[in-house]
């Protein structure tokens, strides 16, 4: 072909194939655009999903606040002077907000206008209120003038989630309500603050009350079990497989069993926990402990994979030299090969547990899906976790969580995102070439 | 004392033992370490490891077992009428008494014999409390000094303490054989409960499922309907969306980033895809329901197509998106496991590169593409997450990707969320779709794993 190709041009090889080539190269210029498309369009989703969670989430750092003046009145509160906390606490404080509110708008009169006023304040302004003054009781008698957080329903509207130009029965706020919000942000009266409660509070019901600190303890705990568990047991594993374990059937066995339980669905490692873990060991349902030990079974192959991954890089030179100045086969390993492998162990570690820290679907079906004000204290102590709290805010109606889950969800990607730089600074600044 | 407490005493108590081992070698041949048969710290390991592990396995078992001996001996000393209760009325009871004793809330009235058992609950705590401190305790120094006393210039304590410590590592290594074990007893006694209530056949091949179950035997549908095919076939429709987006994506991703792709931009892109299968699923989930399922809806309301606003598209198309870097990462790694003298071949007879890609490279990789993409497969048949949350409840048997299904493990969630009552098939039906489940994935992972093994073998 290579002979005929110069000199009769019109029926060789080389026309045939320069006629065709047009066509080939655009079909690779095709096949390239379809790769780039392909990059990009995944590339695309992740800045949509990234832009999408946090524009609906920013608002959610900050919170509406309203000024009100509250008159501290003794007769109201303490009517005998005792000034003992028992009094105190079980004072109406919903009473001094409910009139200093009346105060504001002298022209409201009817029953049920009043009661709709009254929700312009979250019911956390009560709980402010009485730990104020339980904190000073010098504050009775007096007037104050305190900023209370305001409901969600205006929190919202404050936010512009709320849409003024909705015909009134489409809003959730009627245009009374509203108008009496905009008397109130005339008088400046109304201000957004830096929102402390998300970062410090619990769950509640009332989005303005809510905050992700109990799950992030939570969080914190049950990834703390999962450490102390996964991590001694999955080196632990890696290390005898890798060093002393003979090849015979067992370890054949235990290989595959990792295998397997590494592509095992998150959800089966709920179902294991639920009937033994629960059922046969009757150990506390929705507690960090329970959900730390399912969590660490889950995380259990991708340690033991990293880590055995780490031991084979090591080069069998050291091990040699070690065993050569007399070291025993133990102390080989524990002093020469497990230092130099163990930058790689904790890389795989932490990458393990910021899948842990990200897992839902087990947790759900071990009862940490509860309703749980309370920040735990204890790993015995029941617990929802951040991943948890995002489905349960996600499953409630009100509008205000909208902003709640996407705020906790970009809390829970900042703690993925250091600990995979952290994981990826690790590899960076210890990997060693041999 | 408080269990913390005790541990943490144990920790002290294990570190002291250390001491005194180490400083006894040391004494017997007055600081000539020469003459030992191990180095001193060898000493102090082992009267560590006899001064914990022993106290340790004590405390375990204690724990495991304290629960139960103290409701049976709270039972033996409930009246006659009481302890002829049926099982779980009885369990009941001891719950009763249990939250009574820890200042709870009970269910019924407290009468006087529920307070005096709660009141010999409280005391047996209290004994079999202070029994475990001193019998953890005491085991703990009186093998430390065991231990102590036992050293002498020939004991071998290097090879006893790696001898403990191989021990250690293989039962470490079987915890894996154990947890396979766990799940499929687990998985397996509870589906056989309910193939009892239900039969198998009915199960498999029915194509009516509604899991709720009347309270009253006389309400209509008294009997809920497990027929698990609609199930199936919802996680089936999901799961080829999914594999629509994710397979070409992914695929094309990976060939573009391993074959075209200067070094530069490979190590920019290849970690931004990464970060795709980083992103927890429940946030993906959130994303589907309220973003991309509306947004389909409205899509579609605009074609004038009717679409459900759970339809199986949504949960599907964010499944898939999920699942690219999966795919992706996969085929990265099999496309460069093709050898470089393939490629080399293919140019020097003058192909294009898109030319020896589909022409070379794909045929040589593609058994490695098969399995990845049959993990691919087991993993979104598993995924839960995006499915409870974009998914409905509703078991339509449909292939319409824009009507409302629902998936396997919708259900198990559904059906296990919120209270369970092990002796109804409510409950237990999720143990049965657990097993098929698990017995799926592992099929799919098994063929998909031997089939990438036994490709590599060729290049290799």
């Amino acid at each position: 072909m290579s002979q005929s190709a110069p000199n009769a041009p019109n029926n060789s090889t080389a026309s045939r194939v320069q006629a065709g080539l047009k066509k080939r190269y655009a079909q690779e210029r095709r096949f390239r655009f379809y790769g780039v498309l392909a990059i990009t369009l995944s590339l695309l989703f992740l800045s949509f999903l990234f832009f999408n969670i946090s524009s609906k989430g920013y608002t959610a750092f900050q919170q509406t606040f309203i000024q009100i003046d509250v008159h501290f009145d003794e007769n109201k509160i303490d009517p005998d002077g005792t000034r003992d906390s028992e009094t105190l606490s079980s004072a109406n404080y919903g009473g001094l907000i409910k009139s200093s509110l009346r105060s504001i708008f002298p022209d409201v009169k009817k029953r049920k206008d009043k009661k709709k006023l009254y929700k312009l304040l979250s019911p956390g302004a009560t709980f402010q209120l009485r730990e104020m003054v339980m904190n000073n009781p010098d504050l009775i008698g007096t007037t104050a003038r305190i900023w209370v957080p305001a409901d969600d329903d205006y929190d919202m509207l404050m936010k512009g989630h709320i849409d003024r130009t909705l015909p009134e029965n489409e809003r959730r706020l009627k245009d009374q309500d509203i108008a009496w919000f905009d008397h109130l942000i005339e008088s400046n009266a109304v201000e957004k603050r830096f929102n402390l409660t998300f970062f410090t509070a619990g769950d509640s019901r009332e989005p303005e009350l809510a905050g992700i600190w109990g799950a992030l303890v939570g969080s914190l705990l049950t990834l703390f079990i999962t450490l102390i568990i996964c991590f001694p047991l999955g080196v632990a594993t890696a290390v005898y497989l890798e060093e002393f374990a003979p090849q015979n059937r067992w370890t054949d066995l235990i290989e595959v069993n990792i295998n397997n339980l590494a592509a095992v669905p998150s959800i089966i490692f709920g179902l294991l926990g639920l009937a033994i873990f629960i059922n046969v060991f009757h150990l506390p349902r929705s507690a960090p402990i329970l959900g730390g030990l399912v969590l660490a079974l889950m995380t259990l192959p991708t340690i033991i994979i990293a880590s055995r991954t780490a031991l084979k890089s090591v080069p069998p030179s050291i091990r040699q030299a070690s065993l050569g100045i007399g070291a025993s086969k133990m102390q080989t390993v524990m002093f020469h090969v497990l230092p130099l492998a163990m930058p790689g162990m904790l890389t795989g570690t932490i990458i393990g547990m910021a899948q842990a820290l990200g897992e839902t679907a087990p947790l759900l079906m071990i009862g940490m899906v509860a309703f749980i004000v309370d920040i735990p204290a204890g790993v015995t102590d029941p617990a929802t976790v951040l991943p948890v709290q995002i489905f349960l805010w996600a499953d409630s109606p009100e509008r205000a969580f909208v902003e709640k889950t996407s705020a906790a969800i970009m809390v829970l990607l900042a703690f993925l995102i250091a600990m995979n730089s952290l994981a990826i600074f690790l590899r960076k600044r210890f990997e060693k070439r041999w | 004392m408080q269990t913390s407490t005790l541990i943490l005493l144990l920790l002290t108590l294990t570190a002291i033992a250390y001491q005194f081992g180490k400083r006894r070698s040391l004494a017997i041949v007055s600081g000539k370490v020469k003459k030992l048969h191990s180095l001193p710290g060898y000493y102090g390991y082992l009267t560590a490891i006899w001064c914990s592990v022993p106290a340790l396995i004590i405390f375990g078992l204690w724990s495991a077992f304290e629960s139960t001996i103290i409701a049976h001996l709270i039972v033996s000393n409930l009246p006659e009428t009481l302890q002829s209760l049926s099982s779980s009325r009885l369990s009941l009871f001891i719950n009763d008494i249990k939250n009574l004793a820890n200042g709870g809330i009970t269910s019924g009235e407290v009468d006087a014999t529920i307070q005096s058992a709660a009141n010999h609950y409280n005391n047996l705590r209290q004994i079999s409390n202070a029994a475990l401190t001193v019998l953890v305790l005491g085991t703990a120094i009186g093998c430390a000094a065991f231990a102590v006393k036992n050293i002498s210039k020939e004991k071998r304590a290097r090879n006893e303490v790696e001898f403990s410590v191989k021990i250690f590592l293989i039962i470490s290594s079987t915890i894996a054989i154990f947890t396979t074990l766990g799940i499929v007893l687990s998985v397996l006694f509870e589906a056989i409960r309910f193939f009892k209530i239900v039969p198998i056949t009915e199960f498999l091949f029915s194509t009516e499922w509604s899991p709720q179950m009347a309270i009253r035997a006389d309400q209509v549908g008294s009997s809920g309907a497990f027929g698990s095919i609609p199930l199936f076939a919802g996680t089936l429709l999901i799961t080829v969306i999914a594999m629509c987006i994710a397979v070409p994506i992914g695929l094309m991703s990976a060939l573009y980033l391993t074959e075209y792709a200067s070094p530069k931009f490979r190590t920019v892109a290849k970690p931004l895809l990464e970060i795709l299968a980083g992103v927890p699923t429940v946030v993906y989930g959130f994303f589907a329901a309220l973003t991309v399922a509306p947004m389909i809806r409205d899509y579609g309301a605009f074609l004038g197509l009717d679409v459900s606003s759970e339809s199986a598209l949504a949960a599907g198309v964010v499944m898939g998106i999920m699942i690219i870097p999966f795919v992706s990462s996969l085929s990265d790694d099999v496309i460069n496991a093709v050898p470089q003298s393939l490629r080399d071949g293919a140019y020097g007879m003058g192909a294009t590169k898109s030319e020896t890609i589909r022409k070379v490279i794909i045929p040589a990789a593609l058994p490695g593409i098969v399995g990845g993409v049959l993990l691919a497969v087991s993993r979104a048949i598993g995924e839960t997450m995006i499915v409870v949350m974009a998914a409905g409840l509703a078991a339509n048997l449909t292939a319409n990707p824009l009507e409302t299904v629902t998936t396997v493990t919708v259900q198990i969630v559904t059906l296990l969320v919120g209270d369970q009552e092990f002796d109804s098939p409510k409950t237990l039906a999720a143990f049965a779709l657990g097993l098929i489940l698990f017995m799926i994935t592992l099929t799919l992972n098994f063929i998909a794993l031997h089939i990438v093994r036994k490709y590599r073998e060729q290049y290799d």
